[in-house]
């Protein structure tokens, strides 16, 4: 294990912000840490990279007891939401910070920060200021810069959480392409279950300072172990005591015994998918995915009654 | 644009040029007309006699004494006061601002309590043949004390706007508190400190009261600039009084447009989207992203 977190509790005055967490990261993989905010993710991150102390518990970096460790003896990459970019450097000397502080010669960094630039495609930028840069440019900046010291682990707070939706969108891939050829084992934090299933190996699910699941992405998403996990991770709808999928419902225009009656408010053509949102007779709100075939072939119209029966449902003991 | 609004306009600018002119251009202009009324020679005489040179060299002894150390500990007070919590924060943070409300006078005449013949400490110190009151060092204290708020003051704010990201990213880089201090703390207020810096030496360089009370006004021993200035002109020796101020009111004018300066170049670079935050690109060319490309 490259990280293993044990017990740990961190409290800021009355506020439990990591309630007796513990978590394995294997060696070389992708890790996300994903949940709503509030629910303690960062908090566990800072405590991995010594940036926070724990009240309780221990973290071991690489089988090593690192809880005494001081921040700058962890050897850690730690990229922040905010790029936090050294304002008054250019970004050679950005990447270079590292290098410099360990005393590297001037040859050896400058080859280093010369296949770092390169690596996160920043060529041509090197004497340019952070303020020149896009939100982009910069947190691939600020990547190069926690890469260059060859952390043991590296750590993302909500990296792409500042940025537009497309750059995000780009970012993510790249990412996952970049640990493809950099293997280090990394750790990311995000609100956003989509760039978590999209990036992530492994996904680790907080809620209120507790870890509710890991597992990988199709593993939470199928096999979710709780309510929380199940409305977390993808969309849900709680029918009764059951919850569904909205894609695990199925529409007819009779009813047959198994089904509910229910009216159709809208139909929101998104393209291929098609969101058929309904209104059932007690009033709730609920929404079912279909293709756009299957509302053809249905000749859905909104205002029409239907009948819905859930293929699939899940059901928690009380919560 | 209609004419009322026009007028408007300049009848705005109208009264602001002529409050400054009135009441800061015209006193500071006359003396330059006053001290040259006769001739450069008797200024010159002045300003250049045993006294005018001694205390020319006095104000330079107090301000480069005040103003580094208030420099040092205005930084270091700035970063424990935003950088730190604890009990005591909010008393420490009025007191700073204690030699902008206390009047000068009274700051003078509080030191003479402690430092003066019959004060907590002067006495002792004075059988030890150490005179602080009536002498230097009470003038470089008095100076110290009403130029202390300007750094800490200038320096706060920038600590608070940066944050703290900066120095965590350098530390996780493995940089010990003192590299950190060095290499990214100080150059990201280094606007900040120098504003502060000028800023108190235009308050050192023109400080009377307080100095002047616990100087005892010797001349050619404990007189600076404007003690100087005031003894020549209540002397009826208008010129060198106007000589003296001229050469003080050079001073400060050198301080006020390197202030000027570095306002600028500080405006400058925060213009260029140096708040670090989504803030788009304002300079340099827009290049595409690379992946932008790739996608």
């Amino acid at each position: 294990m490259a990280i293993e977190v044990k017990d740990v509790t961190k409290r800021f005055g009355d506020f439990v912000a990591l309630d007796d967490v513990s978590i394995n990261v294997p060696d070389g993989g992708l890790t996300a840490l994903l949940g709503p905010s509030g629910s303690g993710k960062s908090t566990l991150l800072r405590v991995i990279a010594g940036l926070e102390e724990p009240d309780e518990g221990q973290v071991l970096i690489s089988g090593e007891d690192s809880t005494e460790t001081r921040v700058q003896d962890r050897n850690v990459g730690f990229v922040f939401q905010h790029y936090a970019a050294f304002k008054h450097m250019t970004v050679f000397n950005n990447i270079a910070f590292g290098l410099k502080i360990r005393g590297e010669g001037n040859g050896e960094i400058k080859e280093r920060v010369r296949q770092l630039i390169e690596l996160v495609h920043l060529k041509g930028f090197e004497n340019r200021f952070p303020n020149q840069l896009s939100g982009g440019q910069r947190q691939r900046m600020a990547l190069a810069r926690a890469l260059a010291v060859e952390p043991r682990v590296l750590l993302l707070d909500e990296p792409f959480g500042a940025l537009d939706a497309k750059v995000r969108q780009e970012l993510r891939t790249w990412l996952r392409r970049l640990h493809d050829e950099v293997h280090v084992t990394t750790i990311f934090v995000t609100h956003d279950q989509e760039e978590a299933m999209e990036v992530a190996e492994q996904i680790i699910v907080m809620n209120d300072g507790r870890i509710e699941q890991s597992g990988g992405p199709r593993d939470l998403y199928e096999h979710p172990a709780s309510e929380f996990v199940m409305s977390f991770v993808g969309p849900a709808h709680r029918l009764g005591t059951e919850w569904v999928r909205p894609h695990d419902v199925e529409i007819r225009h009779e009813p047959n015994g198994q089904t509910i009656e229910a009216l159709v408010d809208r139909i929101v053509h998104l393209g291929f998918e098609v969101r058929v949102e309904l209104t059932l007779q007690d009033g709730d709100h609920f929404s079912v995915q279909l293709t756009r075939d299957q509302v053809d072939e249905l000749e859905l119209k909104e205002g029409q009654i239907v009948f819905v029966r859930p293929r699939q449902t899940k059901t928690f003991a009380s919560a | 644009m209609s004419a009322a609004s026009r007028l408007q306009r300049f009848g705005l600018r109208g009264i602001a040029l002529f409050y400054l002119t009135a009441l800061l251009v015209v006193p500071v202009g006359i003396i330059f007309w006053k001290t040259f009324e006769d001739g450069i020679g008797p200024p010159l005489e002045a300003i250049t006699s045993p006294e005018g040179l001694h205390a020319f060299w006095l104000t330079i002894l107090c301000v480069g004494i005040a103003v580094p150390l208030n420099t040092i500990f205005g930084v270091l007070t700035a970063l424990v006061l935003v950088r730190h919590k604890f009990r005591g924060k909010a008393v420490i943070n009025s007191l700073i601002d204690l030699p902008f409300a206390v009047s000068p006078v009274v700051i003078g005449l509080a030191l003479i309590l402690i430092w003066g013949q019959d004060g907590w400490f002067g006495g002792f110190l004075e059988d030890a043949g150490f005179q602080v009151i009536y002498a230097v060092p009470g003038m470089i204290l008095a100076t110290i004390f009403v130029s202390l708020p300007f750094v800490v003051r200038e320096v706060m704010p920038v600590l608070q706007e940066i944050g703290t990201d900066q120095e965590q990213a350098a530390e996780t880089l493995g940089a010990s508190p003192r590299q950190t201090f060095w290499k990214v703390t100080l150059p990201a207020i280094r606007w900040g400190v120098a504003y502060g810096v000028v800023l108190a030496t235009a308050r050192a360089l023109g400080e009377f009261g307080a100095v002047s009370v616990v100087s005892g006004k010797i001349g050619g021993q404990t007189e600076t600039l404007p003690i100087f200035v005031e003894n020549e002109y209540t002397n009826f020796n208008l010129a060198g009084a106007y000589a003296a101020a001229i050469v003080l009111a050079i001073l400060a004018l050198a301080v006020l447009f390197s202030m000027n300066m570095l306002q600028r170049r500080a405006r400058k670079s925060e213009d260029s989207g140096d708040d670090g935050d989504e803030t788009p690109v304002t300079t340099g060319v827009f290049v595409p992203h690379p992946i932008e490309k790739e996608a």
